[in-house]
């Protein structure tokens, strides 16, 4: 609005440069991994050759094929978890009043502020002591504790949110609070459930410390590890190729997932229920 | 349907004491309207009835039963809210049938209920709508279905016009008195601020300040006898003329309460009172005009027809001694005969 026809160009000028800055590495992994040989190598901004090589050698390895398995189901679960778990905390730490809530709040908060690192040792022991070392669950388990405290705190203040009134007409026409959450709340927090949900799996997915410290043998790996372990035809060769492949390979889910719900985060969904 | 008793019904949040004891009966089939200024507990005492909120102390008795420690849905109860509280994501069928579903009705019992609420209502062509595409006065009628389907003893009203605008203010309070009328057996209660509200649908009017009842009667008994300066001037509007001082004091009371439609105008030789017309308004129908008369705040004084005085007139005025409210230094009042 009344925005110069100079100030118009540099506005541009500086979304395109902050795009080029942020879209450039993924943009040079793909060019990169439909590439091979020495061609590799050359910095270039436009791909110089195209094969399907480095696909191949990816694609034929059974043990990718089964981290990417391992990856899929270690993410869906955590995510079914974390939802799980969030939904049901939140709704008491929105609504139930109790002692300490306040507290209880923050200290979820506070937990969620210790880096991976400090707690490996912790975690290595709790999950030995659990007899899941080298399975799912131990990844499935470290992932949910820390989604929980992400996923609890946007959970609750959508649930705030949430007009008492509803929960209230609910309690009238006789809802348990387990169907107050599952019958009346859970369709109204569809998004805030994707949007956490699809960050939880996210970070799943992408996680690397705890995926391989928590695994040791082959078929239990997850993407990212699998990945970092690719080997070429000797040591002294680093199969960049093949990496970039396996790295455009994994991300192409996240891709459609987020494709796939971002029609679903529609605001407004309590919208008529109250008035407004 | 049912009987209401309440017995020294207290609640704090708290320390803060909400509602002090309160004895009060609820006749079966009765319209009962609680109408206080904000924060007089009127909403608290209607969720404990709900039990929505749990009571303090004292007992709630539904036709002689306990009900202190039963859950809303057991009570037999249905509320209307001020916000219609409907839930969004289900068509107003849904809306209606979920406390239904909730007890397992059968479905066909179901649909009888639901759309003979819906044929009474008038929102039979909705039931396939979804709240967001309702105006506001067809969601609080789906509200007011959903109460209707539960096939309530009593039926609670919190505030449920007060999200309306006025001409639908005015059609909907028509359709919850005809509500009542065709239910006459479910016990209503009913919570407002408005004393209009109050006094056009009440069988009797709960006028409530401060978490204690100050009077209980039809309206047209706290018209006539309000048995107190806070009912006197609440219940009417306009409001109650009250003067004080050398004024109350040539009525041998501490303030004189008199309405603005028994002040009639008069001649000199017959004044009570002489002032001038600082404020007039006028509605049409009827004309108000503000007479100072040196007393704190102007005497607002009620004449029908339109408006012939002029601002600035002198006038002379008598109030119908009928009428007179006389009140003593503790705002109760003095018997009349006296």
């Amino acid at each position: 609005m009344g925005r110069s026809f100079l100030g118009n160009i540099l506005f541009y000028m500086g979304v395109i440069l902050i795009v080029v800055i942020s879209v450039y590495p993924f943009y040079y992994a793909i060019i990169t991994s439909f590439e091979s040989g020495t061609a590799l190598f050359k910095p270039n901004f436009f791909p110089e050759s195209f094969s399907l090589e480095n696909y191949k050698t990816v694609l034929s390895q059974r043990s990718f094929l089964r981290s990417f398995a391992n990856s899929i189901f270690i993410a869906s679960v955590t995510v079914g978890f974390a939802l799980l778990l969030a939904v049901t905390a939140s709704y008491a730490l929105a609504r139930v009043t109790f002692r300490g809530r306040g507290l209880l709040l923050m200290t979820i908060l506070g937990v969620s502020m210790f880096p991976q690192i400090a707690v490996l040792s912790g975690l290595y022991e709790l999950i030995n002591l659990l007899g899941i070392y080298n399975k799912p669950w131990a990844l499935v388990l470290s992932y949910t504790i820390f989604t929980l405290p992400f996923t609890v705190w946007v959970l609750t203040t959508f649930m705030r949110e949430l007009p008492v009134e509803i929960e209230e007409a609910a309690i009238i026409d006789g809802a348990t609070p387990w169907i107050v959450i599952t019958q009346v709340f859970l369709p109204l927090l569809w998004p805030a459930l994707v949007t956490t949900g699809l960050l939880a799996f996210i970070g799943a997915w992408n996680e690397f410390l705890f995926a391989l410290t928590f695994t040791i043998s082959e078929t239990e790996r997850t993407v990212p590890v699998a990945i970092a372990l690719l080997s070429g035809a000797s040591s002294q060769e680093v199969p960049w190729g093949a990496i970039m492949a396996a790295s455009v390979i994994v991300t192409v889910p996240l891709i459609i997932l987020v494709l796939i719900f971002q029609r679903k985060i529609v605001a407004g969904l309590t919208a008529g229920g109250v008035k407004g | 349907m049912a009987h209401i008793q309440l017995k020294s019904l207290c609640k704090s949040f708290g320390a803060l004491e909400v509602i002090k004891g309160i004895d009060l009966e609820i006749r079966k089939g009765e319209f009962m309207v609680f109408v206080g200024p904000s924060g007089c507990g009127k909403s608290t005492l209607l969720r404990l009835i709900s039990g929505l909120e749990q009571i303090s102390s004292g007992t709630l008795l539904f036709d002689g039963q306990e009900v202190n420690n039963l859950i809303p849905s057991k009570r037999g109860i249905a509320m209307v809210f001020q916000s219609y509280a409907l839930y969004p994501h289900m068509t107003v069928y849904e809306n209606m049938a979920f406390g239904m579903k909730l007890a397992q009705t059968t479905k066909a019992e179901m649909d009888t209920r639901v759309r003979r609420a819906a044929d009474l209502l008038q929102i039979d062509h909705l039931l396939e709508r979804l709240p967001k595409q309702l105006s506001g006065g067809q969601r609080q009628r789906v509200a007011i279905g959903r109460a209707i389907v539960r096939d309530p003893r009593v039926f609670l009203f919190d505030e449920p016009l007060s999200n309306l605008d006025a001409a639908l203010r005015v059609q909907t309070r028509l359709e919850i008195a005809k509500l009542h009328h065709d239910m006459s057996d479910v016990t209503m209660v009913y919570v407002t601020h408005d004393q209009v509200e109050a006094m056009t649908l009440a069988d009797r009017i709960c006028v409530l300040r401060d978490g204690e009842v100050e009077q209980v009667g039809t309206p047209s008994e706290l018209y006539e006898n309000p048995n107190s300066l806070f009912v006197a001037g609440f219940i009417g509007s306009p409001k109650m003329n009250f003067l004080t001082d050398r004024l109350a004091a040539d009525f041998d009371c501490t303030t004189l309460g008199i309405r603005p439609e028994h002040i009639t105008i008069t001649t000199a030789a017959d004044a009570v009172w002489q002032g001038k017309v600082i404020h007039a308004e006028d509605l049409g129908s009827d004309h108000f005009l503000f007479v100072e008369i040196g007393s704190s705040e102007p005497l607002i004084v009620r004449q029908n027809g339109k408006l012939l005085g002029r601002i600035g007139d002198a006038l002379s005025l008598r109030p119908m001694p009928e009428h007179l409210h006389r009140f003593g230094t503790d705002g109760r009042p003095i018997d009349k005969a006296a």
